[in-house]
């Protein structure tokens, strides 16, 4: 066999005939594309029906993700190193302004994207059965989603990050309850919700590396399997809604 | 190339089952016109990747991502914001107070929004398209709490500058502000009948008016989302309390505030 040929049968198991079957074969047997059906209904993959807002969000989580990789070479989560870190990224690392960027945008884009993908999961009814509960798993896709770019907003450890901050976890503070400030509190400031977020009692190097760990580990792991059950859940509800 | 299809691996077929034949009972399947995946779905996956690819290296290049002075808790900035996504929930802050803004709200939205399929009371209608029209109550609901949720972070991000007072984008941050008007509190007793008339007349007009949506929903469906949305509708009036009656609370107790 010319070694060309050979190269390219080695790395696609199929051969290039076109035929209905070669088609169907060519979906099932590639590890890469065997999320899908080998055929698909024609309501579904029409452009306006799903704007395609489900895969741009896997879009912009892997570029999140690979650029998150990647910025993770370059920063360390200590109080007395994060904001040099990001000062080496802006000026001296190359392409490290660049790469911030496009982490920080694919986050966006994310935010906008999967409030879009609920709108038009709502709008086309979606969530009717047999949908119900990959709806429920979609909202806590949401939740994934809003945590990560929350924690993410912390690392930079810069004041526009360290208020932000405060803002949101002063939040916890007044949980009925179980945060100090809330109505009906029956924890000290020593012992409750924002306590246990922030690791002590105030924003410090303990809220540092719990941030950072659930921002590059705890909540993509979590979205990672969630994406893997919705899914699944789509599959089995026999591919995208279409009309009944 | 022979026109055979070549199969390197060796596939042993047990059993074909249609498909339908797989799925639950209730559940309702269209029969509907199928296309190859490939290269149907798949040409249109791609074009979308390298679209949106391009958008956002174009988008990171023309904007710089924020990088503000080294954190200093020991120095409060003029004006501290929640990420954007969250701006909404603090703009709220300026309604409510912290525990309803920021941990009662967020709550039931999320309660709210998982509990949609399981309110819902009809199974079909709908799906599958943008038939809004029929649905127009549902529609309703989830069209104005998005839409209130995005107006909300529009404002605080926009129009909100130093001490959280209201500036237009265009309006410089170094004029001061007035002093914001004296606002009043509800008496107790009156504050706690104005929130007990809201629920009830909220949930007992509808029921009475529009008895056949009532007893389509049955009474635990009616309940929940009567609640949820006069809770999401609390909002819009609480504002309205606020900037046009100058009135701060409902309900003010020693323990809580509404
Ligand atoms: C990281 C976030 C998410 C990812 C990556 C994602 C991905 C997807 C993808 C690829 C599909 C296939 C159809 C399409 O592209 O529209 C889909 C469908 C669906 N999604 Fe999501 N989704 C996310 C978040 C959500 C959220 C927030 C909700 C709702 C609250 C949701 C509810 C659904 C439902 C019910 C379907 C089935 C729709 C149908 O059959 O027409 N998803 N999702």
């Amino acid at each position: 066999m010319n070694i060309f040929i050979q190269m390219w049968r080695s790395l696609f198991r199929t051969g290039v005939t076109d035929s209905p079957v070669h088609r169907v074969f060519r979906v099932v047997v590639n590890f890469s594309l065997h999320l899908h059906p080998a055929r698909v209904s024609k309501n579904g993959i029409k452009t306006t029906y799903t704007f395609c807002l489900g895969g741009l969000n896997v879009l912009f989580f892997v570029m999140t993700a690979i650029t998150g990789g990647l910025l993770m070479i370059y920063y360390t989560p200590d109080v007395d190193k994060a904001y040099a870190n990001m000062l080496d990224l802006e000026n001296v690392i190359p392409f490290g302004t660049f790469l911030r960027n496009l982490h920080r945008v694919s986050a966006h884009a994310m935010v906008i994207a999967v409030s879009l993908h609920m709108l038009r999961v709502f709008l086309t009814a979606s969530y009717k059965s047999p949908r119900e509960f990959n709806w429920v798993i979609g909202v806590g896709l949401l939740l994934m989603t809003f945590l990560l770019s929350f924690t993410g907003y912390l690392l930079p450890w810069d004041q526009l990050s360290y208020w932000a901050v405060t803002v949101g976890t002063t939040m916890a503070e007044n949980t009925p309850i179980v945060g100090a400030k809330g109505p009906f509190s029956v924890l000290g400031p020593e012992e409750d919700m924002r306590f246990i977020l922030l690791g002590g009692t105030s924003i410090d190097q303990p809220t540092l590396i719990r941030f950072y760990f659930a921002h590059c580990v705890g909540l993509p792991g979590a979205l990672v399997g969630l994406m893997a059950l919705h899914f699944w859940r789509v599959r089995k509800a026999g591919g995208i809604s279409r009309p009944l | 190339m022979n026109d055979k299809i070549e199969i390197k691996e060796r596939l042993r077929l047990l059993t074909v089952i249609r498909e339908e034949a797989l799925l639950r009972q209730r559940d309702i399947y269209p029969r509907e016109e199928k296309v190859d995946t490939w290269p149907n779905l798949l040409v249109k996956e791609l074009i979308a990747l390298l679209i949106f690819t391009i958008v956002l290296v174009v988008w990171s290049l023309v904007q710089d991502a924020p990088l503000e002075e080294l954190a200093n808790p020991g120095l409060t900035p003029k004006e501290a914001k929640a990420p954007w996504y969250f701006v909404g929930l603090q703009e709220l802050l300026v309604y409510f107070d912290p525990w309803i803004a920021g941990v009662v709200f967020p709550t039931i939205i999320l309660v709210g929004l998982a509990l949609i399929p399981y309110l819902d009371p009809d199974p079909i209608k709908g799906v599958g398209r943008y038939a809004i029209g029929k649905r127009k109550f549902a529609t309703f609901c989830f069209i104005f709490g998005f839409t209130m949720w995005f107006a909300l972070v529009a404002v605080g991000q926009y129009f909100r500058g130093p001490g959280w007072n209201f500036y237009l984008p265009w309006e410089s941050w170094d004029s001061p502000k007035e002093v914001e008007v004296a606002l009043t509190n509800f008496p107790l007793v009156a504050g706690i009948a104005f929130l007990a008339c809201y629920y009830i007349l909220g949930l007992g007009i509808p029921a009475v008016t529009f008895q056949n949506f009532f007893w389509r929903l049955g009474l635990i469906r009616y309940h929940i989302t009567m609640i949820l949305l006069m809770t999401m509708m609390l909002v819009p009036v609480k504002i309205l309390l606020r900037q046009v009656f100058h009135i701060r609370y409902i309900v003010q107790t020693p323990w809580f505030n509404i």
